[in-house]
């Protein structure tokens, strides 16, 4: 009985502490962008590293960080740090988040960065993403990918001119100036993923 | 003195101008009751030293699973009606939504239960004080009275809703 009883705390704890953390080691992965092409991590040679987004359309905390990430895209890919966002909804649960929206948005708003589904399902668990925006910056190191920041964009989702603490930023700059980021985890609300049933 | 009454006068003028007057006042008497609060403001509602059982949803009206449970939430406060449980709504809308989307959805939704809005975006500075566990996605509720603290990053069906809170003693 009580070796059943820790197998049950055992399971719920590996289900709460699912996903990556921080000098974990990333997968890889092969998703359709919103230009019909595959990509993947390791296609970018170039790269130093990515910041990975977990993204959608419909999530009004998303929506209010889209011309940050842009911005945010805009100075950083050039230094090897590129946004690749990923829509991890099930689109069938959230109609808004299917592939022809997230062509839509991208047009719309005119990303300049990679807008991919992650179809299956398959990548954010891996990932331990709960909601969007979830953000995971990875650095290279020879052939790996490691995670060295999770979480918020910034201080404030409201207010872009009100943003004490640039989080993501500080981070790349950090990991730039060939140090650890100083903050490494930070927390904030988001939208939950829509898992299909 | 006299400039109070000229300024009631002119509330009259204006108010009774209002093509639909009813209306106006019921959504003002609603601005009144729904408080708009900081992560400072909200504090005394997560640790209330009682017997009673709060349960604090934390919803918005955009967020689809939110919306869907809330009805379980006012469901489980008239269930034990006559029991030590207190229900308490924090919502995460944006504050310029309050007007547009927040009074609309609870006078719509004939809401019961007490809310307030929680309008703090440094989240990070928060998210850990109520429950470390927590990532940060909505829905996600907690459950305490003064012996016992539970938190459920999920959405709930109301039978898991009821059985989570039955597994309290209150």
């Amino acid at each position: 009985m009580i070796l059943f009883i820790s197998m049950v705390a055992l399971a719920a704890t590996t289900a709460l502490g699912q996903g990556y953390k921080i000098g974990d080691k990333a997968m890889d992965f092969n998703l359709k962008n919103v230009d019909g092409k595959m990509v993947s991590m390791a296609n970018n040679v170039d790269a130093k590293g990515f910041v990975v987004i977990f993204s959608c359309n419909h999530c009004p905390y998303v929506i209010a960080y889209e011309d940050r990430m842009i911005d945010l895209h805009n100075k950083y890919a050039p230094k090897g740090y590129p946004i690749i966002a990923i829509n991890p909804n099930d689109p069938e649960i959230q109609p808004q988040d299917s592939y022809e929206n997230m062509i839509k948005r991208a047009n719309d708003k005119n990303f300049p960065f990679a807008y991919l589904l992650d179809k299956g399902q398959k990548v954010f668990p891996v990932y331990g993403a709960t909601k969007t925006p979830h953000v995971y910056l990875l650095n290279k190191k020879g052939n790996d990918l490691i995670v060295e920041y999770i979480g918020t964009i910034d201080n404030n989702y409201q207010d872009a001119s009100k943003v004490t603490e640039t989080y993501l930023a500080n981070a790349i700059d950090d990991l730039l100036a060939g140090k650890k980021p100083s903050v490494t985890e930070t927390k904030a609300i988001g939208c939950s993923i829509k898992i299909k049933k | 003195m006299l400039k109070t009454l000229t300024l009631l006068a002119l509330a009259t003028i204006i108010f009774s101008c209002n093509s639909n007057p009813k209306k106006e006042s019921v959504e003002n008497k609603k601005a009144e009751i729904i408080p708009i609060v900081d992560f400072d403001g909200a504090k005394p509602l997560l640790h209330k030293d009682s017997d009673t059982l709060y349960v604090v949803n934390f919803w918005a009206t955009w967020c689809a699973p939110c919306v869907k449970e809330i009805p379980y939430f006012e469901q489980i406060a008239k269930e034990f009606t006559n029991r030590k449980l207190k229900v308490i709504l924090i919502n995460l809308d944006f504050p310029n939504h309050y007007e547009s989307r927040l009074i609309p959805f609870v006078e719509e939704n004939g809401i019961k239960s007490s809310i307030v809005m929680l309008d703090d975006p440094d989240a990070n500075r928060w998210i850990n004080e109520i429950n470390t566990g927590w990532s940060g996605s909505i829905p996600a509720t907690l459950m305490y009275n003064r012996h016992e603290r539970r938190f459920f990053e999920q959405e709930f069906t109301y039978d898991e809703l009821k059985n989570a809170v039955t597994s309290f003693d209150f």
